[in-house]
């Protein structure tokens, strides 16, 4: 039978039903919510590319189970700012030009902005340990450092 | 044509307009909005003929422009770098230059993403219809202005009297909304060998405001606030998703389905079509769950692959079934029987997958003899071609469109993924997407090939070379097309019985070497599998770059070695192209080269040895140099990265940033190549299903500094970029070891234990 969950997702409050609350959450935002920018990467932890933020610290959607999730404040991308009220990091990004298919962009943004919250001035280290399990394939990585640190300089 | 009511009203308005002088803005038929997914609708549908500038280049009734791409943008900056081509020779400004990619209803078929050719070929091309366009704008103002075409200028999509601006009409006010009707001049053919001009001359590029200047990615801020939706994203009303059953061992079918094993799972249902097997349900968590659950039974096979680890014994012993001399100067044998001494290297390069950081995603809707498909391929028109070819309808019954997806880096499995897509539709009468899991993405796409590299190089008694030979023993890296243009070269035609259409062909590197006995050549042996393979091989970016170039440049340091030369030096005696020449001189001057023949001999016992390597190629009329700095852990077998540094000629540069950033972020994607990529595989099956079976580069293995030195070239017409730096990743590293300890790498990936075992 499905089941009726509810979810808190970029400040509003959803209600999905689902056949199977083991089912990632990842496919609720997707599929439920419309949220396309977390993305499938491989549905195994290993890429990053479905990350979001559960309560401010980043999460791989991929993994979560939705029925784990309905008591987090969730943001994805979309809700991390706008042109309007860009988040520093996504400035940043764009100062960088960091992407080019930014396919894994959610996980790098993300993964940047939370550490960016806990720690406002990382050194290298600290940016490339947690951006040591992401994947990229177009080779952003480098950019992507550099883009955490403009972002840490503009605060 | 003529049946089309929007274009019959459209160049009714425009003959109305020649017909009259006063009356200029005319009402604008708003097309119908064609698809959600699909980008906006253009006000002017092309003619989709390739002499026509209609074809490509459209004033729109507000001023703006579009521009009609039949190629797409892969996240390496053409959307930007081609809308900056246009804006020049048209005189608008940039922002009001709209790019429609690869949608084959809206778009001639140029090509698509192939070799590096957005720019060099495509770019120029549309760069030539925009002056073209430009020229006719101004002939169309002499009338209504009362001027001579020759004192009336552009500024800002508006022509003027050059001497007073208030004399002054717009392009939109000319022909906003409304066809050129003009023809220009064509070679008849489509895709890559498209050439198409138009009679006005380009600017000078000494007179350029936007070509050269380093305006920011259009796509970009779509991306980073997440307002840009890729294929994967969209969403058919009353669609399915589906999943693909794939066997575990190479060349086996179902030849049994329970379908009770997934009875549960709502809405979950089984389609086998000959030896095409697919779950779908309207949820995609359902297919999902559908597909971990379903019990197939499987025919026997047994692929007896060689397994990866002695993939190269069986290629040296593999029969050649075809034998090719590519380029040849002077006399092989002549130049061996004079040598005085012979020094011959031999290389292997391993498989690699493309490994696409999302695995592929297609979207199909047939019905009604028609079918649409949303895609990422690189080569949407062929997308087009390949599913009219599997579903037996008329390729002009079929539309594919282009959308931003994940990377490709060649022929991915995206193709694949709306084939699938095609079939199951047709066979469902609904709309279908179809997501790869991630070990579809590493196990089943089209690979790029393995291959053993011999070389010969014969040296007189001043330690000149006087012969050099270079042979690539490989798969051919055509087994399916580089594009899915036919049936045959998908992965659901192999399962649906389509005859194979493999060709036979690798190739050489460059020859910019001047050797007076030169033999340059290849021998194919048969692919480990016919039909439906894994390991079918395909276009892989910069396809035999890495692969022949690894041979290729290692040998070069290897000789110079075994010569006691400076590798600089060395290359330089036998390239006689100045600008071969610069680009290698540059990237040691920027290095600060200190000549002197590898390896250094002063570290030998250290734990951690420092080195510095060369590489050089020439690809199309690019010219690069890499030097890569490195240091190597004997005890673990590591090599770190230390510093690259670039020379990178290709002629006129377009956006200097854009192209700082795609040598930057390919210089990564090589050393990730050298450094880490090997499918593995079993005498079964690939076994590099997921991110820790096929390692790649993570941040932690970047080079720790990327220099790049841009030598522009304003008189020269752009060549590409997008791919030409990579393939030297491989040899400048390898190089590097040589020169830290003495000893030679002789098969990619460097891995540590590979490294390691090396060095004992």
């Amino acid at each position: 039978m499905p089941e009726r969950l509810s979810l808190n997702v970029n400040g509003q409050t959803h209600v999905v039903e689902v056949d199977d609350p083991n089912m990632p959450l990842l496919y609720a935002l997707r599929d439920e919510l419309g949220l396309n920018n977390p993305r499938f990467g491989c549905g195994l932890g290993q890429c990053g590319a479905c990350t979001v933020h559960m309560d401010g610290v980043a999460a791989r959607s991929c993994m979560v189970p939705v029925a784990a999730a309905t008591k987090a404040n969730i943001t994805t991308l979309a809700g991390l700012g706008t042109p309007e009220k860009p988040h520093p990091l996504q400035t940043a990004w764009l100062e960088e030009q960091v992407s080019q298919c930014a396919y894994c962009i959610n996980g790098w943004i993300m993964t940047g902005a939370a550490l960016l919250k806990e720690n406002p001035h990382p050194s290298d280290d600290d940016i490339e340990r947690v951006f040591a399990p992401l994947i990229c394939r177009c080779g952003t990585h480098g950019a992507a450092l550099r883009a955490v640190k403009r972002a840490a300089n503009a605060t | 044509m003529s049946a089309d009511p929007v274009h019959s009203s459209l160049s009714l308005n425009r003959r109305a307009f020649l017909a009259a002088s006063g009356a200029l803005v005319v009402g604008l038929a708003n097309l119908p909005h064609e698809a959600d997914a699909a980008p906006a609708a253009s006000s002017i549908k092309p003619p989709l003929r390739g002499d026509q500038l209609d074809s490509y280049i459209a004033i729109q009734a507000d001023g703006n422009v579009e521009v009609f791409y039949g190629r797409i943008d892969g996240g390496q900056g053409l959307e930007t770098s081609i809308a900056q081509m246009v804006a020049e020779e048209l005189d608008v400004p940039f922002d009001r230059v709209h790019m429609v990619m690869s949608d084959t209803a809206r778009t001639v078929n140029m090509g698509g993403a192939s070799g590096a050719l957005g720019i060099s070929r495509s770019g120029m091309h549309l760069r030539s219809c925009a002056a073209e366009a430009r020229r006719l704008l101004i002939a169309l103002a002499e009338k209504p202005l009362a001027l001579p075409a020759a004192s009336l200028t552009v500024t800002d999509g508006v022509i003027h009297a050059v001497d007073d601006p208030t004399k002054k009409i717009s392009y939109a006010e000319l022909i906003g909304g409304r066809y050129f009707d003009a023809r220009l001049d064509w070679n008849g053919k489509y895709g890559n060998e498209l050439t198409v001009s138009g009679r006005a001359k380009t600017k000078d590029p000494a007179t350029f405001k936007v070509i050269g200047t380093s305006i920011r990615r259009k796509d970009l801020p779509r991306k980073v606030f997440a307002q840009l939706d890729m294929v994967a994203d969209v969403k058919l009303p009353g669609m399915l998703h589906a999943r693909m059953i794939r066997p575990n061992i190479a060349g086996a079918v179902p030849v049994a389905v329970d379908e009770n094993s997934i009875a549960e799972i709502p809405g979950a249902q089984v389609v086998w079509i000959k030896n095409l097997l697919a779950v779908v349900a309207p949820k995609e968590w359902n297919a999902v769950r559908a597909a971990q659950r379903l019990k197939v039974t499987w025919s026997a096979s047994r692929p007896n692959f060689p397994g990866h680890e002695k993939l190269h014994e069986h290629i040296r012993k593999a029969p050649i079934i075809r034998r090719t001399i590519q380029a040849e100067n002077g006399s092989l044998e002549q130049g061996l029987q004079q040598a005085v001494r012979i020094i011959e290297g031999e290389y292997e390069y391993p498989t690699q997958s493309h490994a696409s950081t999302g695995p592929a995603c297609g979207l199909a809707d047939v019905r009604d003899g028609e079918a649409t498909v949303w895609t990422s391929t690189q080569k949407p028109h062929y997308a087009r071609d390949g599913v009219a070819d599997l579903l037996g309808l008329p390729p002009d019954k079929v539309r594919a469109i282009w959308m931003f997806g994940t990377g490709s880096y060649g022929r991915n499995d995206q193709g694949d993924a709306t084939a699938d897509a095609a079939v199951l539709s047709q066979h469902l009468k609904k709309p279908v997407r179809v997501q790869y899991m991630r070990h579809e993405g590493l196990a089943w796409d089209p690979k790029g090939t393995a291959s053993v590299n011999r070389s010969r190089a014969g040296l007189d008694a001043n330690g000149k070379v006087i012969a050099y030979e270079n042979i690539s023993k490989a798969f051919s890296r055509l087994d399916t097309a580089t594009n899915e243009g036919r049936a045959a070269h998908t992965l659901a035609g192999h399962l649906l019985g389509v005859p194979l259409e493999a060709d036979l062909s690798f190739e050489v590197p460059v020859a910019s070497y001047t050797f007076p006995h030169k033999r340059l050549g290849w021998e194919i042996i048969p692919p480990l599998m016919q039909r439906a393979s894994p390991l079918r091989t395909t276009h892989l970016r910069d396809p035999y770059g890495p692969p022949i170039l690894f041979g290729s440049e290692s040998f070069m340091d290897e000789v110079a070695a075994a010569t006691k030369t400076d590798p600089v030096e060395f290359r330089l005696r036998y390239l006689t192209h100045p600008r071969d020449r610069e680009a290698v001189k540059t990237a040691a001057e920027r290095y600060g080269w200190v000549p002197r023949p590898s390896p250094r001999n002063d570290q030998r016992d250290g734990d951690i040895v420092v080195g510095r390597g060369i590489a050089y190629r020439r690809h199309f009329d690019t010219f690069i140099g890499l030097v890569a700095e490195v240091r190597v852990h004997r005890n673990t077998g590591v090599i770190e990265p230390l510093r690259y540094v670039c020379a990178h000629d290709c002629g006129l540069i377009v956006n200097p940033e854009t192209l700082r950033h795609v040598i930057d972020r390919q210089l990564v994607y090589g050393t990730s190549r050298a450094l880490f990529e090997e499918v593995r595989f079993d005498e079964n099956m690939v076994t590099s299903v997921d991110w820790l079976t096929y390692p790649v580069l993570h941040i932690g293995s970047m080079p720790k500094a990327i220099e790049i030195h841009l030598i522009n070239r304003p008189e020269a017409a752009p060549s590409g970029a997008a791919e030409m730096a990579l393939g030297l990743v491989p040899a400048a590293i390898g190089n590097a070891v040589f020169d830290a300890t003495g000893v030679r790498l002789r098969r990619v990936p460097f891995t540590p234990e590979r490294v390691k075992k090396a060095l004992a």
